[in-house]
């Protein structure tokens, strides 16, 4: 796993990228950018070359999901590996972000091993 | 039935005998005037009741102090009670949120002491360790003193730095006392607002009784679980529902049954 790799965190609490920065960096990512909602993080995604995509769901403007499908269904995105971080704990929820194509999932409240693993086991998938 | 409900059907009841009254004994004329009279207190209680409703309506807004202004009504002495709640919730928001960050800006700055000790100790022990098997020189057994005792003055130093951190992060957490004590104030408002609603619409229900309106309900509305299922945030009583998973390991399993 590259640790280099640019990773782009959304969520629409600072206090919550914050988070996830932190324990980015203790895995070894220092390479993070940040996103509030969707809306913002769709041209950032677009502008530049990101290896990795980490988005909560519920947030105002565009929701995590649909910058999941947006993503999937950009010719040059739709390969970008893509983690949720979220409270939405439905059923069904997860069922629809695995038809839209997410790569792993983490519901909140969450350990920093939850994390580490997922994303451990999304480039295991990605580099082989 | 109530003393007034009595008192305002105590006429219909005259009415009615009268009524029977005249149409027995053929008097059509005085028949219809009392018909008319019995339309009339039937009207003068149905006016009663929309009286009482729309007074107990005013009441639960000046209760409120909803802020009517918005409706259009250019008065708005005070700020109103439901405001005042969505204030405090913000309160609730920005109070967790300093707290939050407070306590990370002071682990951000915790973290480098405590690995700048631990390296430093660690680089000393092979050195000390040499000391112990006393296979050190003289030279070398000075520059070690000297590096113990600059040790010694960082970790003195150091441990009280990240003690006086981790006093202030225990004080960040004074934001439960105050943002309880709003949200607690906040579900009272909620509670209040519920009984209003809810006297509110017994006293309608008492109108349709009089009047014999009856609503066609509508059919309870199917929730859409077309395919974008909206977010709904934290669950917070995933014990008391079916839908939702319990937690990673949960998910986990959903997940490799979808074939992940």
């Amino acid at each position: 796993m590259n640790k280099n790799m640019k990773i782009l965190i959304v969520d629409d609490f600072s206090t919550m990228r914050r988070i996830i920065k932190n324990l980015l960096r203790d895995l070894g990512f220092t390479n993070t950018q940040e996103a509030d909602d969707g809306n913002s993080a769709l041209p950032m995604l677009k502008a530049t070359d990101f290896d990795f995509l980490i988005t909560d769901w519920n947030m105002p403007g565009m929701t995590g999901i649909d910058l999941l499908k947006a993503v999937r269904a950009d010719d040059k995105l739709k390969s970008l590996p893509v983690l949720m971080v979220t409270a939405e704990a439905k059923r069904e929820q997860i069922i629809e972000a695995a038809q839209a194509g997410v790569n792993g999932y983490v519901v909140k409240p969450f350990t920093a091993q939850a994390l580490k693993e997922k994303i451990e086991k999304i480039f295991e998938r990605v580099d082989a | 039935m109530s003393m007034t409900e009595r008192a305002q059907q105590d006429p219909l009841v005259e009415y009615a005998k009268t009524l029977l009254t005249q149409l027995e004994s053929g008097d059509a004329l005085e028949a219809m005037n009392t018909i008319a009279n019995l339309h009339q207190a039937r009207d003068q209680f149905l006016f009663n009741e929309v009286g009482k409703l729309t007074r107990s309506l005013h009441e639960s807004i000046k209760n409120f102090a909803i802020d009517t202004s918005r409706a259009g009504n250019k008065v708005h002495d005070e700020m109103s009670r439901m405001q005042d709640a969505s204030e405090r919730l913000n309160y609730v928001i920005s109070k967790t949120e300093q707290a939050a960050n407070k306590t990370m800006d002071m682990v951000e700055n915790i973290i480098p002491l405590t690995s700048q000790l631990g390296e430093r100790a660690r680089a000393l022990k092979p050195e000390w360790q040499r000391l112990m098997r006393k296979e050190i020189k003289p030279e070398e057994f000075r520059r070690l003193t000297r590096d113990v005792e600059k040790f010694l003055d960082l970790a003195s130093d150091e441990t009280s730095r990240i003690g006086s951190n981790l006093s202030d992060i225990l004080l960040a957490q004074d934001f439960q006392d105050l943002t309880g004590q709003v949200i607690r104030r906040v579900i009272q408002l909620v509670h209040e607002v519920e009984d209003n609603l809810v006297n509110l619409v017994k006293m309608a229900g008492t109108i349709d009784q009089i009047t014999g309106i009856t609503h066609e309900l509508p059919e309870k509305v199917v929730v859409d679980t077309g395919p974008n299922i909206g977010p709904e945030g934290p669950i917070i009583n995933p014990e008391k529902r079916n839908d939702v998973v319990a937690g990673q390991d949960d998910v986990d399993a959903l997940l490799s049954s979808l074939g992940f």
